[in-house]
């Protein structure tokens, strides 16, 4: 079973300060995030988290401000070791890798967006973004080569030789993301890699990236704070609350079945009308009439027909079979649960 | 009254165990010594020599393209050109020559070695601990007591006058390159550790250009300092500017100590504007670029 798994992450927990082990043990006590910062000037970052991710999936983090998305997503290549767990990648221990090993780990397969951009403020775009190419050895000129490749992807063709402090916010966002798909890493790492993107382009970017993800199968791990991006891009959703893991799941297990008030707070403004497909409502029954939905179609294609008459509506699976049907009874009542 | 102080250890047996064990090295290793820093002490008369053989206008021209190139304004370049002019016309040109060609071979070989000491400082932080202190107290220490252990080993002349200044200038490059290597953006760094950059990558692709407006002020201190040691380092040898001036004491003419005061202080301002406005270029676009 640990084979289907990209990366596992067992028994994180991570806490930041000076002894970290001893108020690890208070937390295990039973000690919050509040109480520990007051008591011991310790900061709990992660508690005792554990997810698997799939290979060829896009995983994505959720929380607010401060909850720990960003010191979870660190362990995944080991910029931030845990105080006590594990995280497996591909059945490895990122933490028994040598220093060697760990750079060719970071060369070869993992890559990473930076939240903050992280460029290198004395280099141009194109330097930048060939900058993981050359660390593993590449020949300048194919470096170049694959480096505009990826420049045009992100749609900054002509500012190969622009510096940084050039560009606005957005277009140094493309640039962090071309640096970081230019490696051909199998896993991606996304820290709010869209936050700072205006609507039109944020939306292009995410087309390429399910645009990406359909014809390379990388696994993804993808943290945001917007709710219809991550139940856009995500086939897994976790959501984390002061560094704890309060529910993992699909878009729709989420909407439809919050773990917690905490949960169903956060996903209470999503337009669910769009975000749940069909087959997630789709209930036991006998259609009638002529219209039938696909399941992946968001209930919303079903309003129209619902209006107009009562019957039940056909929904088919993937294969065409009849997997159920919707009646405008179960979508009011699964719509209305807010 | 240091009458009944208490009397830890013996210091006059300590001094005098110490003075014997320095005689003691003299006396050993003096002679290698001076074979190590023979091809310094050749490296110095020879920018001397190159010095006082180019014609005055063609080092004034050199100086001038220098600070047009550290600088990119002709303001600047102008002031340099006329600096240089004034020094000859004050009378000190040859002594000059002998101060910048110790001035320019001791900032070399204090970045030279000063670089280094605090690349590794700025890498641990044990280092610093141990090393911060050591360069203060390198900087309080009267500049006198340096000459002493060199005069020792090597007997007056150029290579003493030459270390002593090392010695006393090299604190500030150490200081900022520590410092400027500290404040490069933990999160840069961490990007380029995110693709597997090695520690030495790290340090040559990212650190380092990203520390150096720093490094550069560092090295203009460094240069600025040297510089105020020449007069000192003329009592033991180094000859030049400083020279005049310790003959300006003995013989109690006012003239020449104030002209070859007036030199080093010419020579301040040339080298520290080229070396300023250099610095201001280089953060200028490195704001520009960040
Ligand atoms: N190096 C550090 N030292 C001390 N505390 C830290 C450190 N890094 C993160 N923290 C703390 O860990 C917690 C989680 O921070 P993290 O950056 O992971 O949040 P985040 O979920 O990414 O937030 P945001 O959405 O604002 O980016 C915060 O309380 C933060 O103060
Ligand atoms: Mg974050």
């Amino acid at each position: 079973m640990t084979q289907t798994y990209k990366i596992r992450v067992e028994n994180v927990s991570k806490i930041f300060g000076r002894d970290p082990k001893a108020a690890l043990a208070q937390v295990q006590a039973g000690m919050g995030k509040d109480e520990l910062l007051r008591q011991s000037d310790h900061v709990l970052g992660l508690h005792d988290i554990n997810l698997n991710i799939r290979a060829g999936e896009t995983f994505v983090i959720m929380g607010l401000s401060g909850s720990g998305k960003s010191t979870l997503i660190r362990h995944f290549n080991r910029l931030i070791e845990p105080t006590s767990g594990r995280i497996l990648v591909d059945g490895v221990d990122v933490l028994t890798l040598n220093d060697h090993d760990l750079r060719a780990f970071r060369r070869k397969k993992i890559s990473m967006v930076f939240q903050k951009f992280a460029l290198l403020p004395h280099k141009t775009v194109m330097e930048n973004v060939i900058y993981g190419l050359l660390v593993d050895g590449m020949a300048p000129a194919l470096a170049r080569e694959k480096g505009a490749d990826q420049i045009r992807l992100v749609g900054l063709a002509g500012f190969e030789n622009h510096f940084p402090g050039q560009l606005s916010g957005g277009m140094q966002q493309r640039v962090g993301l071309a640096r970081a798909l230019a490696t051909d890493a199998e896993i991606l790492l996304m820290d709010e890699a869209f936050s700072a993107l205006d609507p039109l382009i944020r939306h292009d970017m995410q087309m390429q990236l399910r645009d990406i993800q359909a014809r390379l199968h990388k696994t993804i791990v993808f943290i945001t704070h917007d709710l219809d991006e991550a139940l856009l891009l995500g086939d897994h959703i976790a959501i984390l609350k002061d560094g704890v893991l309060r529910q993992v799941g699909t878009g729709p297990e989420i909407l439809m079945a919050p773990a917690d008030d905490y949960v169903a707070r956060f996903v209470r403004d999503v337009n669910r009308a769009r975000s749940v497909t069909c087959g997630a409502l789709a209930v036991a029954g006998q259609p009638q009439g002529d219209l039938v939905l696909d399941a992946s179609q968001p209930v919303e294609a079903a309003f129209s027909a619902l209006a107009a008459s009562d019957l039940p509506i056909g929904v088919r699976d993937g294969n065409g079979q009849i997997a159920g049907v919707l009646t405008r009874a179960t979508v009011f009542q699964a719509l209305a649960r807010a | 009254m240091a009458d009944g102080f208490p009397e830890l250890f013996d210091i006059r047996s300590f001094g005098r165990a110490m003075d014997q064990g320095f005689n003691q090295i003299v006396a050993n290793y003096g002679e290698t010594l001076e074979a190590i820093f023979l091809p310094v002490l050749k490296a110095l008369v020879m920018m001397e020599k190159v010095l006082l053989w180019l014609p005055w206008w063609g080092v004034l021209l050199a100086l001038a393209a220098l600070a047009y190139a550290a600088s990119r304004r002709w303001t600047v370049t102008v002031a340099v050109a006329v600096m240089t002019f004034c020094i000859g016309v004050i009378g000190v040109w040859e002594q000059a020559m002998a101060t910048i060609a110790l001035m320019v071979i001791s900032t070399l070989l204090a970045v030279l070695v000063g670089l280094p000491i605090g690349i590794a400082m700025s890498r641990g932080k044990r280092m610093q601990a141990v090393t911060l202190p050591i360069l203060d107290i390198m900087q309080t220490m009267p500049i006198f007591v340096y000459l002493i252990p060199f005069v020792m080993l090597f007997g007056p002349g150029k290579i003493p006058a030459l270390l002593a200044t090392i010695v006393f200038a090299i604190p500030p490059v150490i200081r900022l390159t520590n410092l400027g290597i500290r404040q490069v953006d933990a999160e840069t760094v961490e990007a380029v550790r995110a693709f597997g950059a090695s520690p030495l990558q790290i340090l040559f692709s990212v650190q380092i250009p990203l520390a150096m407006p720093a490094i550069l002020a560092g090295i203009n201190q460094t240069t600025m300092m040297a510089l105020s040691m020449v007069v000192i380092a003329s009592m033991i040898g180094a000859g030049g500017l400083g020279y005049q001036v310790l003959q300006g004491i003995q013989r109690l003419e006012i003239s020449s100590g104030l002209m070859a005061g007036l030199g080093i202080v010419l020579l301040a301002i040339i080298f520290d504007r080229i070396a300023q406005s250099y610095g201001q270029r280089m953060q200028k676009s490195l704001k520009l670029e960040s």
